[in-house]
């Protein structure tokens, strides 16, 4: 083969790899919260709302699921840029990982709502809880817990589709190998640190929301049930 | 039409002729190397199930642009040098083997487990026990989620757009830049993407729930 492999570019561009992977993190953690805020709220909708909302949930769902992420965020970014409204590559990657997730945790977060046993809602209204407390205090904790390792790997898909996000130049760890490799011209060197860093990141969130599950449902820690 | 001239439409249409072409080039690698994939997570030894574990976890734990990338610089240093679709058609193979290893070893495993004792009760050998008992079984049960799989290998072809392959996202970027209408442009992408993925997503749904009565 006669290649030479060189991974000498890394003492000098660790720095950058380094601002790469707190981007990707970043923009990961920032997208999860509205992503999830934005899910739970449409499967509620498409559950329990009237058929205006049930139909523009589903709309939104569908639309999101049924076209790839690249081109949303090429429409919401240079969209929104012809308009007049400039957004700034990573406010416009946030919005639309938060509108890409939220489609997806709508849907898990549907099946979690539709394994509640009646018997739940039965005794939530035995108890005179209006309709959003029950939804709030009595659903939403159990549909959370018994779907949490979808979401899970939902969350770990979406951080490794931040990657996508260098294509708007969000300066991500991927944009970051790009750089790397047009500067050092040793683009199979970069690409590899970068996927040994991105494994070394998924194995993190994995372990990361591992404890979060530990640490919010003591119940299911108690039964032993596997997260 | 719509501010696009037919040329520029139909610049559109031939890249989502590309992209089916790639997709369909992922679905048929991925299912050549997926099936073993597959047999390795449910087989006996364990040190087969874990090579295949550690290849299925490798994929999907690394994006899938870096994949495409990975294969295309690969390819180049091996002294290949190739169009992006191959680079492009190997990463899809890459990736959609893991998820359609992982996801049929789960409809394997799925079949009860008194149906392989029955077969060996009828003195079957272990692989007539596995084409003729099991494989049928696991087959009706992989049909909905392959099919809704399907979906995922066409929305993300639109990644080889980093390594420049001329699908439909590719085009209506090059679009994009020489006619600077991002929201029509994008938006016809996106309608021609969703003309494709839809009814893919329609059809999965069906099967399941025809799956779920019997």
């Amino acid at each position: 083969m006669g290649y030479e492999f060189d991974f000498s570019f890394l003492s000098e561009y660790a720095p950058d790899l380094w601002r790469g992977v707190w981007l990707t993190l970043w923009m990961t953690v920032v997208s999860i919260v509205p992503g999830f805020v934005i899910g739970t709220l449409c499967a509620i909708g498409r559950i329990y709302g009237s058929t205006p909302v049930r139909r523009v949930a589903t709309v939104y769902v569908e639309a999101i699921r049924n076209t790839p992420l690249v081109i949303q965020v090429f429409w919401l970014f240079f969209g929104l840029a012809v308009l007049g409204a400039r957004l700034d590559a990573f406010t416009a990657a946030i919005i639309a990982l938060s509108i890409n997730v939220g489609a997806y945790t709508a849907e898990i977060m549907r099946a979690g709502f539709e394994s509640i046993p009646r018997g739940q809602r039965e005794a939530a209204s035995c108890l005179a809880l209006s309709g959003p407390q029950r939804v709030l205090y009595v659903e939403l904790p159990q549909a959370v817990e018994r779907v949490y390792p979808a979401l899970v790997s939902q969350f770990i898909l979406m951080m490794l589709a931040t990657s996508i996000m260098s294509q708007i130049s969000a300066e991500e760890l991927t944009g970051v190998a790009y750089q790397i490799q047009s500067f050092t011209f040793r683009g199979f060197e970069a690409y590899l640190v970068t996927a040994v860093i991105y494994l070394a990141l998924v194995t993190t969130l994995r372990l990361t929301l591992h404890g979060v599950a530990l640490a919010a449902f003591p119940r299911r820690r108690r039964l032993g049930t596997p997260l | 039409m719509l501010g696009l001239t037919i040329d520029q439409l139909l610049f559109l249409v031939r890249g989502a002729g590309w992209t089916l072409v790639l997709s369909l080039l992922g679905f048929v690698g991925g299912t050549i190397l997926g099936l073993p994939v597959a047999l390795a997570r449910s087989s006996k030894l364990r040190a087969l199930r874990m090579v295949a574990s550690a290849y299925v976890q490798l994929i999907q734990g690394i994006p899938l642009p870096v994949i495409m990338f990975v294969v295309y610089f690969g390819l180049s240093i091996g002294g290949f040098e190739v169009p992006a679709l191959v680079a492009a058609g190997l990463a899809m193979t890459a990736y959609s083997s893991a998820y359609l290893g992982e996801i049929w070893k789960g409809c394997i495993q799925s079949v009860p487990k008194t149906q392989w004792e029955a077969a060996e009760c009828l003195a079957l050998t272990g692989t007539q026990r596995f084409v003729h008992v099991i494989l049928p079984q696991a087959l009706k049960i992989a049909v909905p989620p392959t099919v809704g799989f399907l979906v995922q290998i066409v929305k993300n072809t639109s990644y080889s757009v980093v390594i420049g392959f001329f699908d439909l996202t590719y085009s209506a970027k090059v679009l994009n830049n020489s006619t600077y209408k991002p929201f029509l442009v994008f938006s016809i992408a996106a309608a021609l993407y969703f003309v494709i993925c839809y009814p893919l997503s329609l059809l999965a749904g069906r099967f399941e729930r025809k799956l779920k009565r019997v």
